[in-house]
């Protein structure tokens, strides 16, 4: 039982500080939760801490590979918004 | 060893252009803007670049990336990107450790005397990053006592960090405020991480705010200089930030900044997507006029990337990048030396502004020549820094703004030409960056450069606004003053400024 971090996480730092567990390893080029030691902060806190203060939404997976705050859940862009925002984020990427 | 600081000079009644102008308008920049301020205070801030508008064409700030983690969101802040509203750089800029920030500081403190302030401003919030923020201070009030030490938070963990903040000597801290109304708050931040909860809306404003209020409260009993910044949001808190102002006031900051919402499209952020416009250069300068009623107003502030080196506005980030930082030991860095050229320099440096502050008397108005009175007028200024009038039109990306009347000549603010548009229909890619730049001076009169080409001369022309190439080199104060003059004297300012069609 366990979360996962996927390739959206922008290495903020701010799970790390939070993880009662100390479960999050800065790997690069994106962080990585040790499977054997996250709780999902089940008994520990009412929500996962991790998923609780990241920023980005998608960032933060169940082990279904359920996003915990899925698109629009974190910045409020509606969904009729959320294409014209892909774009303009792939383009910043570059 | 402290650095030294100039005398105050008495406000003197008739002392004209140093003095009046900016007394009743509180431009917050000039020293006589700071007059309501305690003499401690005002010591601390005139050789400040960030604040004294004198200063910081001579003195030089930089920020370090040391914070990435936040814990509130803004929706004129995207987390994936740099944040073009607050100074501070966003992920993608050279993250810091701890390390790497003092030896960075160090070699362009050696390198650079002018620079005199070391700010910790993100990428995320410097109190959601507390060890790394504070050991980064530790280590330089050690190392290099003769730097001054700053902070910009978004407030919520001000509380509990406010005494650690004292311990470190900090210079001032800086409070980004935007609202203390949690309705309005709820339209600028969807979340904060409190308590170890994601919470939303209003509740999520509420303590926010109340965080912010506490320690702004809390700072202040403790003597630390708190200034505070509002972004201007049109139709979400413009109509509020006069009551900011006043109670932010009341409670005992110095300054009160607000800066204009920058929000693009292609910024990826809440506002940008939504097309949430920003204020134009009029509507900001109106705000700020009415805030100043209440409090001085920081009007020269560049809103300047944070991880900028340099002299303000000036980007030399690239001369200390990480892998020649890292190639360094600090050991390498004679820093006693270097801080008694630093002192030699700075010293120079104040003698040139104390002299700067007893001149303009002389220069316009009420002194010797009778001068009848003509209406005032804005002139935009094209400058790389020193003081003087030395930036080609073309290469212009920002103006300053000055107000010459029959009392003084006034520093009003910046203006990017980048960052306003026109806010009509022809507002888009066609718009080139001369209309841009055009819009940018609605209002202003003269635009005095180095140099100007022969299409942008028409077009200024066009849109009512004089350029003139003729002060080039020369201070820019008097340069503000001699056209001023020459419209007097050529009858052009006994009627009201004709009506401008703006771009
Ligand atoms: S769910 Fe909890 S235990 Fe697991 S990584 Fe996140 S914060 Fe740590
Ligand atoms: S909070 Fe999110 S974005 Fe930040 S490091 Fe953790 S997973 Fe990555």
């Amino acid at each position: 039982m366990a979360l996962i971090i996927n390739h959206l996480c922008t290495c903020c730092d701010a799970c790390l500080h939070v993880c009662p567990n100390d479960a999050i390893r800065a790997e690069q080029p994106y962080y990585l939760i040790e499977t054997t030691l996250c709780t999902e902060c089940l008994g520990e806190y009412a929500e996962a801490q991790c998923a609780a203060i990241c920023p980005i939404e998608g960032a933060i997976l169940d082990e279904l590979g359920v996003p915990l705050n899925p698109p629009g859940s974190l910045t409020g862009i509606p969904p009729h918004k959320l294409a014209a925002l892909q774009r303009i984020e792939m383009q910043l990427q570059k | 060893m402290k650095l030294p600081v100039i005398p105050i000079i008495p406000v003197k009644a008739n002392a004209g252009t140093d003095a009046g102008g900016c007394a009743s308008a509180g431009c917050g920049s000039a020293p006589d803007a700071l007059a309501h301020l305690p003499d401690e205070i005002r010591r601390k801030v005139q050789d400040h670049p960030c604040y004294s508008e004198q200063a910081h064409h001579y003195f030089a700030r930089m920020h370090v990336a040391v914070a990435p983690a936040c814990n509130i969101q803004c929706n004129y802040c995207n987390r994936k990107f740099d944040c073009a509203n607050e100074s501070r750089p966003g992920v993608v800029s050279e993250l810091l450790s701890p390390d790497q920030a003092v030896k960075k500081v160090l070699a362009v403190a050696a390198a650079i005397p002018q620079m005199t302030v070391l700010g910790i401003a993100g990428p995320g919030d410097p109190l959601a990053n507390p060890e790394r923020t504070f050991a980064t201070f530790r280590e330089l009030s050690e190392r290099a006592p003769d730097i001054k030490l700053c902070v910009s938070t978004n407030g919520l963990r001000l509380p509990e960090f406010a005494d650690e903040i004292a311990h470190h000597n900090i210079d001032h801290v800086t409070i980004t405020i935007n609202c203390v109304d949690p309705e309005i708050g709820a339209r600028i931040y969807p979340w904060i991480y409190w308590n170890n909860r994601r919470i939303r809306g209003v509740e999520a404003a509420r303590i926010l705010i109340e965080q912010q209020q506490k320690g702004l409260e809390m700072l202040v009993a403790k003597g630390i200089l708190v200034k505070v910044n509002s972004v201007m949001i049109p139709g979400v808190n413009d109509k509020h930030l006069p009551e900011v102002s006043k109670l932010v006031k009341a409670k005992g900051a110095f300054l009160h900044n607000v800066m204009p919402l920058i929000a693009e499209a292609e910024h990826g952020t809440y506002y940008g997507v939504m097309e949430q416009p920003g204020p134009t250069a009029a509507e900001l300068q109106s705000l700020q006029d009415a805030c100043s009623g209440d409090m001085a107003m920081m009007r020269h502030c560049r809103q300047c990337r944070a991880d900028a080196v340099g002299m303000l506005g000036e980007d030399r980030g690239a001369e200390f990048s990480l892998d020649k930082i890292d190639k360094l030991d600090t050991q390498d860095i004679d820093y006693a030396s270097a801080m008694a050229r630093r002192k030699v320099v700075h010293e120079e440096i104040i003698g040139k502004l104390e002299a700067q502050r007893q001149w303009p008397a002389a220069k316009v108005g009420v002194g010797g020549t009778a001068i009848t009175a003509g209406r005032p007028v804005l002139m935009a200024v094209a400058t790389t820094g020193g003081g003087v009038i030395n930036q080609h039109f073309g290469h212009a990306r920002e103006f300053l703004i000055y107000e010459a009347s029959d009392m003084d000549v006034r520093f009003i603010g910046h203006r990017k030409t980048d960052l306003y548009c026109s806010g009509g229909n022809s507002c888009g890619e066609e718009e080139s960056v001369l209309d841009k730049t055009i819009a940018a001076l609605a209002g202003c009169e003269v635009v005095l450069c180095a140099k100007i080409g022969y299409e942008p001369w028409g077009a200024l022309e066009a849109a009512g606004i004089q350029p003139s190439g003729e002060h080039a080199m020369e201070p820019i104060e008097d340069a503000v003053a001699a056209v001023w003059r020459e419209m007097l004297a050529a009858g052009k300012l006994a009627t009201p400024a004709a009506m401008k069609k703006c771009a």
